[in-house]
């Protein structure tokens, strides 16, 4: 550190000082990567690039750095300390955000009492690591990138402490480019336009560019390009804007296109109109209408805005969004997902006007198998890797910006290993009005000033979905990876909200895919034009070209749009908030967006052009029945000619995955399941399946309660790890309204009929909500009872392509089916969609392997509870309580979790009869009304039996239940995974009225004991016989426990094969 | 901040219940937001249920000069991730009240915050509140002198959690927040909730002063090293600590959740069981001891409290 404006300050323990971070990387080397590091010894490093005194210097480091009991601190020394052979040094990469050195900054700004510019990057923090044993460089470099940090956005150095430990400071170079250039599209042939495309990654097909082509050629085009002063040709702004404003991500081309259908096995051909319009959007309108017929008019808004939006009552709405980050999560997991929480926390804070109160969080993931231990195609990270870092990020993005996670789901299948799926959804509430403004409408007029708020801008998510082909260099400070950074956002929302309600806004949107481009050119469609000018728009560093700063995609930022007469007010809120705003343009009416730099022209862009111009695609969907066989059983030995205790007749194949023969080609001749007398041992090894075990590890580090309002958790009971159906969270401490939110999603369902999964789906989210006390809409005229939901649709490249896509018009016909069933379930339970979003890339493709995911869709759920105090849990009550099962088995179990045991996929896919459900949905909230129901649990995945054991989790109660010995073979009985059914307890004196209510819907099965013992007979014969604790203990001992469980000093001694 | 009107800080209403207003004579609580501090709501919502009258301001307010602590009875440092945490937990906040000069002569927030306990007024601090104040030297205060003498950092774990755990008052203690009170339940949500305590002497100091209030218990009641009961492996399995005065309390847990009884994670069988049992959670219990030991103390010394007021 030569000169005397960079200076180095290091932390370290203070001996005896347990050292958890240091102790976690040499666990998690030796059980992950097979390494013995011996001892590692972590250090915190800032490198302040500031001019300091010593004394200053030393100040700092010592009373706003160092904690007293903990740190000793060195200044301007990098050595290495007695006994440590190797060190890892990570660091970030240029332009990566840097939250722990931003607050260094503020700190250091506190100290000397002056003002330092917090959005100049004064201080590099950075990690050191120690090691013991001398292991080699290409050892060191293995626990640096896989365990410590990740290529894209950490610069890691390693090597021998005798060496000299090599530091690194990211060092943002470049000047300033105002430079756009022109590109000419007259003249090229269809290959050069393709070839156009993919090199500056517009992601265009051949139609699209010949429609940009044909629209700059145009007569009328070149008459006002050249009256305005632009070239002839679209400049490299312009080519940039309507590629981001084209893509799939923003326009839905697919969920837009005409689809020709074709039933392979009737025969039946025909034309579908836009999935979205068809089947999302004419739906809801239908819903619609019968609610408002109704007198239910609290559909607000819906599909068109950032956030749907229903009436929660007279004062206030309920807005609520779900989206996917995917492509992110899958090369950088915890920036993806904490990112992707961000940013869909933004679309309901600015929504309509802007300023909604976030109230939770909810996230369904979709990972590879954890415990996979084969080899990796090159780029693809472990499974365990991506759930680890994608957790981690879900629990910065949710905790840090205080809004609750207070449910989800995480779904295995070894199909999500190349790109795993990270739904996000953000509930919120928004008053009816601000400063006597309608608060969900987003009215723009000329003249109204476009603001950006929040972070800066930097070359960050540049073309987001294709940065992993980007080499990143010291010279070019690009880093194509976003970090979110939950405390920028958090000044962000803090100031939106008191900007909203004291009326300084008139609107706003979030900055998200496509930067501002995206952002202002879609509220410019309000008003009608937009001019931006974009010399005026903060950097986090120079060097961005005007295309650059207008598509960056760089994160925590919203753009507000604001009267010229409320400036100087919102200004001031601003600056005393500590909130970046910069004022760079303003709206107009002239039908262009126009875009500048310095005063010279940019981009100008006829508006109706840019948002209708696209091509219409017209796609081929075939379906094709798979072809799909039901195992038979061979019956158990009778009972009663062996004796007591005899050995179980197990023929499961235990070492399987659970997932094995589910993909397409797991065909298998002749499958059999041999069955056995007693199925406690079934059961305890579904409570221990990857899919079905306890999540608790990752749940507990979610804040599932800041706020206070959370009623019903993820898991409740005195033990605490009772699993509940759906989450319940009240709105405020003023009245007991509140709302339940639920998550639907069987991809598994998918492999034997696209329509049965999502129909499923949907009947899954619908009956987690019944479970837990929710009532179906519409049943009384003005009920007022609000349900919204988001459709998610994550498939593959369902485009058919001779070559690259052979069975695309399949995998189209599946989505097409997927549709269909969302149709037919929003019509049959009167439940309308308000937003959703549809990401239709799901491949991973390397080494010449592409891996694919199944076609899933997630259902995410939301319904007014009109009392949260009436919620009902899942987990049994009281002793002598009498159990039910409510709701109809059926020989249904292709695709459950017995088969995947059994390693078969089966073929009778549970189906939904929507009329039977909706009955009895109706019946179970008149019974609720009565306070009928003391506990109710959906039934699901591993069916009864499953549900069975899972509510005595709560308090440690038994129950005796007896089936009937006519109609379902047992197995089915027990493990069928039929839809629309509950586990519940009715107390003794309510059972009379509980069964002159259901009649015969409820099918009494036993009562709740005190025993803590499970048995299950039939036909008077045991069949279950378990201690619940003992069940609790195989369901918490589960896979996913067992690797985020604490990690403790036994780990050390043996490595795994991970 | 630029204000309302004549509005001197952003009330604490219900969206959907503008205009609710406060007897005059109420119990003043100042609550601190912004910077990434998020329990602010129900902190307010605490006090209100408890009778008082809750006023949240940004910090800057208060920084800046728009909003004197001193026309309050009691100070409040919600939890959440003050600037992030990512210097450690509480840190760059405490740094910010100790340095950051506001007034004329250099004062510092600190300063005020001093004046104000020396006045007999109440200093509160929930979780990332309760860090601030142990890293300000607030709490335990054992010298008098309001430098750190212990710290919280991570927890043994090594990872943050939310679970409920069970608190036993320390008979010793002498603070009001915690007047009558035996046992309670609460959630625990942090990564860095352990108490470390740099040596033997100033451990001995804090349990003879019996300034450790609250400790990590089982079911029994019965203090606890024994991880979950103890979430974080803090020293003395402490959960809270007061200052010599009492009139300085901080915690891990967050009693601000456990508002109403449906807040409990076994509510739906215990109501089961009593049927009849108060909606009221175990953890508003603090709220209403300090909020009733403030408006005595006011109605007692009506004329020392206007002087206050008037600094």
């Amino acid at each position: 550190m030569s000169d005397n404006t960079t200076h180095t300050i290091q932390l370290t323990l203070k001996p005896g000082q347990h050292d958890g971070d240091g102790q976690r990387v040499a666990e998690a080397a030796a059980r992950h990567l097979g390494l013995a590091t011996g001892r590692v010894r972590s250090a915190a490093l800032y490198t302040v690039r500031y001019p300091l005194s010593e004394t200053q210097l030393h100040d700092f480091a010592t009373r706003c750095l160092a904690d007293p009991v903990l740190h000793d601190v060195r200044l301007n020394e990098l050595t290495g300390a007695e006994g440590f052979a190797t060190y890892i040094l990570v660091a970030r990469r240029p332009g990566v955000t840097d939250d722990e050195g931003t607050s260094a900054q503020n700190a250091l700004a506190d100290i000397l009492n002056e003002p330092l510019d917090v959005h100049t990057q004064h201080i590099f923090s950075k990690k050191l690591y120690l090691l013991e044993n001398d292991l080699p460089e290409s050892d060191l470099r293995r626990i640096a990138e896989e365990l410590l940090g990740n290529k894209l956005i950490n610069w890691l150095e390693v090597g021998r402490v005798a060496d000299g430990i090599r530091d690194y400071t990211p060092r943002p170079g470049g000047g300033a480019e105002a430079i756009t250039e022109v590109i000419s599209l007259t003249g090229r042939s269809d290959a050069e336009l393709v070839q156009l495309s993919k090199e500056n990654i517009y992601a265009l097909n051949l139609e699209e560019m010949q429609a940009v082509r044909d629209h700059f050629a145009a007569a009328e085009t070149q008459a006002e390009r050249q009256a305005a002063g632009l070239p002839a040709d679209p400049t490299d702004c312009e080519l940039e804007i309507i590629a981001q404003t084209w893509s799939e991500h923003c326009k839905h081309k697919e969920f837009s296109a005409l689809i020709n259908y074709k039933d392979l096995a009737t025969g039946e051909e025909k034309q579908v109109d836009s999935l979205f319009k068809t089947y999302i959007k004419d739906a809801t309108a239908e819903v619609d209408r019968q609610l408002r017929a109704n007198g239910n008019d609290w559909l607000v808004k819906v599909f068109s805005d950032n956030a749907g939006a229903v009436r929660i009552n007279p004062d206030s709405l309920f807005v609520w969004k779900v989206e996917t980050h995917n492509s992110p999560s899958a090369i950088d997991p915890y920036g993806g997902a904490i990112t992707g929480i961000l940013g869909n926390n933004r679309d309901p804070l600015a929504t309509g006007i802007g300023g909604a109160r976030l109230l939770f969080n909810t996230n369904v993931l979709c990972f590879g198998n954890p415990e996979y231990d084969g080899p990796l195609l090159t780029g693809q990270l472990h499974p365990r890797r991506i759930l680890e870092g994608v957790r981690k990020g879900i629990e910065d993005g949710g905790n840090k910006s205080g809004v609750p996670t207070v449910n989800g789901a995480i779904v295995f299948d070894d199909r999500y290993a190349g790109k795993p799926l990270v739904y996000c959804g953000t509930g919120a509430v928004m008053p009816m009005q601000f400063a006597g403004k309608d608060s969900w409408e987003k009215n723009i007029d000329a003249g109204d000033r476009i603001i950006m708020a929040g972070g800066r801008v930097g070359k960050d998510g540049i073309h987001g979905a294709t940065f992993s082909s980007i080499e990143l260099d010291e010279t070019a400070p690009a880093t194509a990876v976003q970090i979110g950074s939950p405390i920028t956002q958090k000044l962000a929302m803090d100031f939106l909200l008191l900007a909203a309600r004291r009326g300084l806004l008139k609107c706003s949107t979030d900055n998200g895919a496509g930067g501002l481009s995206s952002s202002v050119g879609e509220l410019a469609g309000i008003s009608g034009g937009a001019v931006v000018e974009l010399e005026k728009v903060p950097l986090k560093y120079p060097g961005l070209r005007p295309w650059e700063i207008f598509v960056s995609e760089s994160q925590e930022r919203f753009t507000l749009v604001v009267e010229p007469g409320k400036m100087a007010e919102i200004t001031a809120l601003g600056q005393e908030m500590e909130v970046e705003l910069t004022d760079i343009g303003h709206f107009t009416a002239d039908g262009f967006l126009d875009v500048r730099f310095d005063g010279a022209p940019v981009a100008r862009l006829n508006m109706h052009f840019l948002h209708e111009g696209v091509p219409r695609k017209i796609l081929e969907a075939e379906w094709t029945r798979p072809a799909l066989t039901e195992p038979t059983f061979t019956s158990p030995p009778d009972p009663l000619s062996r004796g007591e205790g005899a050995p179980d007749m197990h023929s499961i194949e235990p070492s399987g995955s659970p997932l094995r023969g589910r993909g397409a080609g797991g065909e298998v001749s002749q499958p059999r399941i041999a069955l056995p007398a007693d199925y406690t041992e079934t059961l305890t090894q579904l409570l221990g399946s990857l899919n079905i075990c306890s999540r608790e590890s990752v749940i507990r580090q979610y804040d599932h309660e800041v706020k206070g309002r959370t009623i019903v958790k993820p898991l409740m009971g005195a033990t605490g790890q009772a699993p509940q159906d759906a989450a319940v969270v009240r709105f405020n401490f003023e009245s007991w309204e509140g709302v339940a939110v639920s998550n639907g999603i069987i991809p598994r369902y998918g492999d034997l009929d696209a329509y049965d999964m999502s129909a499923g789906s949907f009947d899954e989210a619908v009956r987690q909500i019944i479970a837990v006390g929710g009532k179906l809409p519409n049943l009384t005229p003005g009920d007022g009872i609000f349900w919204s939901v988001n459709d998610n649709f994550c498939v593959p490249d369902s485009v058919y392509d001779a070559t690259s896509n052979p069975d695309g018009k399949q995998k189209l016909a599946k989505l097409v089916r997927m549709c269909e069933a969302l149709r037919d379930a929003t019509a049959a339970y009167c439940i309308p969609l308000t937003s959703g979003k549809d990401s239709m890339k799901n491949d991973f493709k390397a080494d010449g392997v592409k891996i694919s995911v199944p076609p899933t869709v997630l259902y995410s759920m939301t319904a007014k509870m009109e009392d949260v105090r009436r919620a009902v849990t899942s987990d049994f009550k009281q002793a002598d309580d009498v159990v039910y099962l409510l709701g109809e088995t059926h020989d249904e179990l292709g695709g459950s979790d017995f088969y995947a045991l059994h390693g078969q996929l089966g073929a009778n896919v549970p189906k939904v009869d929507f009329a039977k459900a909706k009955a009895l949905y109706t019946l179970v909230g008149q019974a609720n009304d009565q306070r009928l129901i003391q506990s109710c649990h959906d039934l699901s995945d591993g069916g009864l039996a499953v549900a069975l054991a899972e509510t005595t989790f709560g308090y440690g109660y038994g129950a005796e239940i007896d089936l009937p010995a006519a109609g379902l073979p047992l197995a089915t009985q027990l493990f069928s995974e039929s839809h629309s059914r509950f586990l519940a307890t009715v107390a003794p004196e309510d059972v009379v009225a509980f069964e002159q209510l259901l009649g015969s819907r409820a099918t009494r099965l036993g009562r709740v004991t005190l025993d803590g013992q499970l048995t299950v007979r039939h036909a008077g014969q045991p069949v279950i016989s378990a201690n619940t604790a003992t069940l609790r203990a195989a369901w918490t001992n589960g896979p996913v426990n067992k690797l985020l469980g604490v990690v403790s000093k036994d780990n050390l001694s043996h490595s795994n094969s991970l | 901040m630029v204000q309302d009107g004549a509005h001197r800080a952003h009330k604490v209403q219900s969206e959907a219940q503008a205009g609710a207003t406060a007897s005059a004579g109420a119990v003043q609580a100042l609550i601190l937001t912004g910077f990434g501090i998020n329990c602010e709501e129900e902190f307010a919502a605490a006090y209100r249920l408890a009778g008082a009258e809750a006023t949240i301001v940004h910090l800057n307010q208060v920084l800046h000069g728009q909003v004197s602590i001193h026309d309050f009875d009691i100070l409040n440092f919600p939890g959440g991730f003050s600037f992030g945490d990512d210097l450690g937990s509480g840190v760059v906040l405490a740094n910010k009240l100790r340095y950051r000069q506001n007034g004329p002569h250099g004062r510092t927030l600190l300063d005020d915050i001093k004046q104000f306990i020396a006045n007999g007024k109440f200093v509160f601090g929930i979780c990332n509140g309760f860090q601030v104040l142990v890293k300000l030297g607030l709490l335990p205060n054992l010298g008098g002198n309001v430098v750190p003498e212990v710290t919280l950092t991570h927890n043994a774990s090594g990872r943050y959690e939310d679970r409920w755990v069970t608190l036993r008052v320390n008979p010793a203690s002498n603070t009001p927040f915690l007047n009558g009170m035996d046992r309670l339940e609460v959630p625990v949500r942090h990564g860095e909730g352990r108490l470390v305590i740099p040596d033997a002497a100033t451990q001995a100091a804090i349990e003879t002063a019996g300034l450790n209030c609250l400790t990590y218990a089982d079911f029994d009641g019965s203090a606890t090293d024994v991880y979950p009961f103890n979430p974080n492996g803090a020293a003395l399995n402490c959960a809270g600590l007061t200052d010599p005065t009492g009139q300085v309390f901080g915690l891990m847990p967050h009693p601000e959740a456990f508002l109403s009884a449906y807040n409990h994670p076994d509510w739906a069988r215990r109501r089961r069981q009593s049927p009849e049992a108060s909606e009221e959670g175990e953890g508003l219990q603090i709220f209403k001891n300090i909020v009733a030991h403030i408006a005595q103390k006011n109605t007692s010394t009506a004329p020392a409290a206007q002087l206050a007021n008037q600094h």
